[in-house]
């Protein structure tokens, strides 16, 4: 549905780091009867069952292992040159709508991409994509969601350089399927990882949270409403690159696409070892993406973005980060919205506006409406 | 966001909470039933209970439309859409009940039932007009809220003369559930469930009015007070029912008198008399058989009823033998007395239908407020160490006992 590979999720061992209460036994995936179902590309923990017990036991090593959203690798030395770090990301697109307020699917896919890249604290640098289009598809849509894809890449400076085109019989695809891949550089002396939040350390947010998600389902089948939300979709790697520039120690960098924040936060806790408490209050939401969740029976802090990022730096960075994010045109609305705390269960807590306090858990399957 | 901020306002809220403190008398104690799901989910999500003074202590009730359909009616759900002409509409929190065989509408669904999610009985509607060629089967679901839509999707198909439009009918009734926990030995006799009132949903209360509660404030001698849904109501609604306990009091009041009358809505009920009666009996998970308690399709309208179309027979099938839904649906347990709760039983994979719903007891508590069985000096625990007079003769007084597994 909204995009994200799979490392993140690795990082959960299950069953035996499971943060709960009672430490228990949880069911293990059932590869000899089992189907594949929604919930498994929902962002949640049953997705993450699944990339642990099958992806992460395969195909099991060290870049994996980082967990998250891209792999860093030391570049083999060649000739006598400094190898240095690359950073390598992918992202499959399966959208739909294919076309929404505020983007498409091609501008999605180089988004996506580039910003999985930048949350190492790289440079992105070119991209692969990867086309999987179904008999049918009308040339125009597709004329349209490539030039839209060309757009993206040149504004963001990061040009797609090989790719792939694939066509499968009517029935057997959704319109049009893309998957990209991304490289980039990091620069020296930079190490973001979703495991190095430390007790003590400050949580920022670089912008309004759900705006992608409310103007997808604004537009999905049944589900038509009018708003004049638009999908936050756009590269990264400028923001980035002005708040490494201002603190090149920052802890933790992430964008919260599918799942929401919620699910971003509770992956650098378990990733960490560490709980995160933030304020209701300090968790900037447009109204309007509140009044749609609001009815719809969703949660903003669980619906994705395509446009944010969260990030975590200590202490006494977080102002001078705060003042470089929102010196920047997409870290405007940047907000300091919590810090982490020591947790061995490592729960992410929220305390309410209205005065209380609860915790904020992996998202269950997908974000299903509720009926009354 | 206007009319919804005003009613979390952090700072009525301690203003009310103040005067709650003030109200309790010292060393009394308050058990109140929210009654419905709606209720439990805002408690938790808002951290309400963070607000209410010791000696009040909220049991969560069965009013959660999905948590109380019993496995049988999934199974009959499941075999329905497994029909090759059927579509079946469904709310989405159904998707993934359990049923048996380890099966739910998600799995059916995976092993290429056509299900689809809507979010009404006119989005079913919609799709059976858009399909002439398939039979489109609407499960319809829910309390007294969600009745009189499905009602009128019938009448629209009557008037259309829709021949492809049928509903699986498991509408339930909330005074009938009200009354068989009011009438169960554990609260009449056993004194297991202490009960000094209830929180009634304001929802249900637009359409049946606040009259049918009269019988319980009189029969029963329990306070009702009709509440809204935002965390002010509820925080109001326990003022409300504190001052009629130490006044002694047992009267229907409405919180929600920004849209409650008497009466309810006329029309709506209307709709519902047209077009449904009631049935004999009908199982409910947790109460098990509850006669009266539910609606099936009137015979003049019995051409868009599933259960006739299809020839489906109920068949009970029991809970799984750990589950302790049921005896969390009565109040007679918490979720974490449960000892599949946190476990085996996660909203991931659930094996009772309160860890379904975000509604369910057991998902608000796995959700939002386990953290609370980690901290030592625990409020709820100094709570639960209190004696309760009056109650003596049980034997375990589960809804107010000390979290016993804190890790």
């Amino acid at each position: 549905m909204f995009s994200r590979n799979f490392a993140p999720f690795a990082l959960l061992r299950f069953p035996s780091e499971m943060s709960q209460v009672k430490k228990g036994y949880i069911r293990p995936v059932d590869f000899k009867n089992g189907r594949v179902d929604m919930t498994h590309g929902g962002g949640g923990r049953a997705m993450a069952q699944l990339i642990d017990e099958l992806f992460l036991a395969a195909f099991d090593n060290e870049w994996l292992r980082q967990m998250n959203d891209q792999a860093v690798f030391a570049v083999p030395r060649a000739s006598g040159a400094s190898g240095g770090r690359m950073v390598m990301a992918t992202d499959s697109h399966v959208i739909s709508p294919l076309f929404f307020p505020g983007g498409d699917i091609g501008s999605l896919s180089v988004h996506g991409t580039v910003n999985d890249v930048a949350m190492s604290g790289a440079r992105p640098l070119f991209l692969a994509a990867s086309f999987i289009l179904e008999e049918g598809f009308p040339l125009a849509d597709l004329k349209r969601i490539v030039e839209s894809m060309a757009r993206a890449s040149q504004e963001a400076r990061v040009p797609v350089i090989t790719g792939d085109t694939k066509v499968v019989e009517q029935g057997n695809g959704d319109g049009v399927f893309i998957t990209t891949t991304g490289v980039g550089v990091v620069p020296d002396g930079v190490e973001v990882s979703g495991d190095r939040a430390r007790p003590g350390d400050k949580v920022l947010v670089s912008g309004t949270m759900g705006d992608h998600g409310v103007a997808i389902m604004s537009f999905r089948e049944n589900l038509e409403f009018e708003t004049s939300i638009r999908s936050d979709t756009a590269a990264l790697h400028g923001l980035v690159a002005s708040m490494v520039a201002a603190v090149p120690g920052i802890h933790c960098l992430r964008d919260p696409t599918r799942g929401g924040l919620a699910a971003t936060l509770n992956e650098f806790a378990r990733q960490s070892g560490v709980g995160i408490r933030i304020w209701e209050r300090a968790v900037p939401v447009r109204p309007e993406v509140n009044a749609a969740c609001e009815f719809l029976g969703l949660d903003p802090l669980y619906v994705a973005n395509e446009g944010k990022l969260v990030a975590i730096c200590a202490p006494e960075d977080a102002e001078r980060l705060l003042d470089a994010m929102r010196a920047h045109p997409l870290g405007a609305d940047a907000a300091i919205i919590g810090d982490v705390i020591e947790d061995p269960h490592q729960f992410v807590q929220m305390e309410t506006s209205f005065g209380g306090s609860r915790v904020v858990d992996w998202l269950s399957g997908e974000q299903l409406p509720r009926i009354c | 966001m206007k009319y919804v901020d005003e009613f979390r306002d952090g700072e009525l809220a301690r203003r009310i909470a103040a005067r709650l403190a003030r109200a309790v008398e010292p060393g009394r104690r308050y058990n109140f039933m929210e009654f419905c799901g709606g209720h439990t989910h805002a408690i938790s999500r808002y951290g309400v209970t963070d607000l209410l003074p010791q000696g009040v202590n909220m049991i969560h009730g069965p009013g959660c439309p999905v948590c109380v359909l019993p496995i049988g009616r999934i199974d009959n759900a499941i075999e329905i859409a497994g029909r090759p002409e059927v579509i079946l509409c469904t709310y989405a929190d159904t998707m993934r009940v359990p049923a048996s065989e380890r099966l739910s509408l998600m799995k059916a669904k995976a092993r290429g039932a056509d299900i689809r999610m809507v979010y009404s009985a006119a989005d079913a509607l919609r799709i059976a007009r858009e399909n002439p060629k398939r039979e489109i089967v609407f499960f319809a679901i829910g309390f007294e809220t969600t009745t009189p839509p499905t009602a009128l999707a019938i009448l629209e198909a009557d008037r259309e003369d829709l021949a492809n439009f049928f509903v699986f009918c498991n509408h339930v009734l909330t005074p009938a559930a009200i009354s068989n926990i009011l009438e169960s030995p554990q609260v009449r006799d056993i004194g297991t469930v202490p009960l000094d009132g209830f929180v009634g949903p304001a929802h249900v209360s637009c359409v049946i009015g606040s009259q049918p509660y009269e019988f319980f404030a009189e029969e029963y001698q329990k306070p009702v007070v009709i509440a809204g849904f935002e965390p002010l109501d509820v925080m109001q609604a326990v003022l409300m029912l504190v001052t009629q306990v130490n006044e002694g009091r047992a009267e229907v009041e409405n919180e929600f008198t920004r849209a409650v009358t008497p009466e309810g809505n006329v029309r709506a009920k209307a709709l519902v008399a047209e077009v449904f009666e009631l049935r004999r009996s009908f199982e409910w998970r947790g109460l098990g058989e509850v006669p009266y308690s539910a609606l099936r399709i009137k015979p003049r309208y019995g051409r868009f009823d599933a259960e006739a179309r299809y020839g489906i027979t109920y068949k009970s099938v029991p809970d799984n033998k750990a589950c302790e839904c049921g005896a969390i649906l009565r109040g007679a347990k918490r979720p974490q007395d449960c000892k599949v709760f946190g476990t085996v039983c996660t909203p991931e994979n659930p094996i009772g239908s309160c860890m379904v719903s975000s509604e369910g007891a057991c998902a608000a508590y796995y959700t939002y407020g386990r953290f609370r069985d980690l901290e030592p000096d625990n409020r709820k625990s100094a709570k639960g160490a209190e004696d309760r007079e009056g109650v003596s003769e049980s034997e375990e007084p589960v809804s107010a006992q000390q979290p016993s597994r804190v890790s």
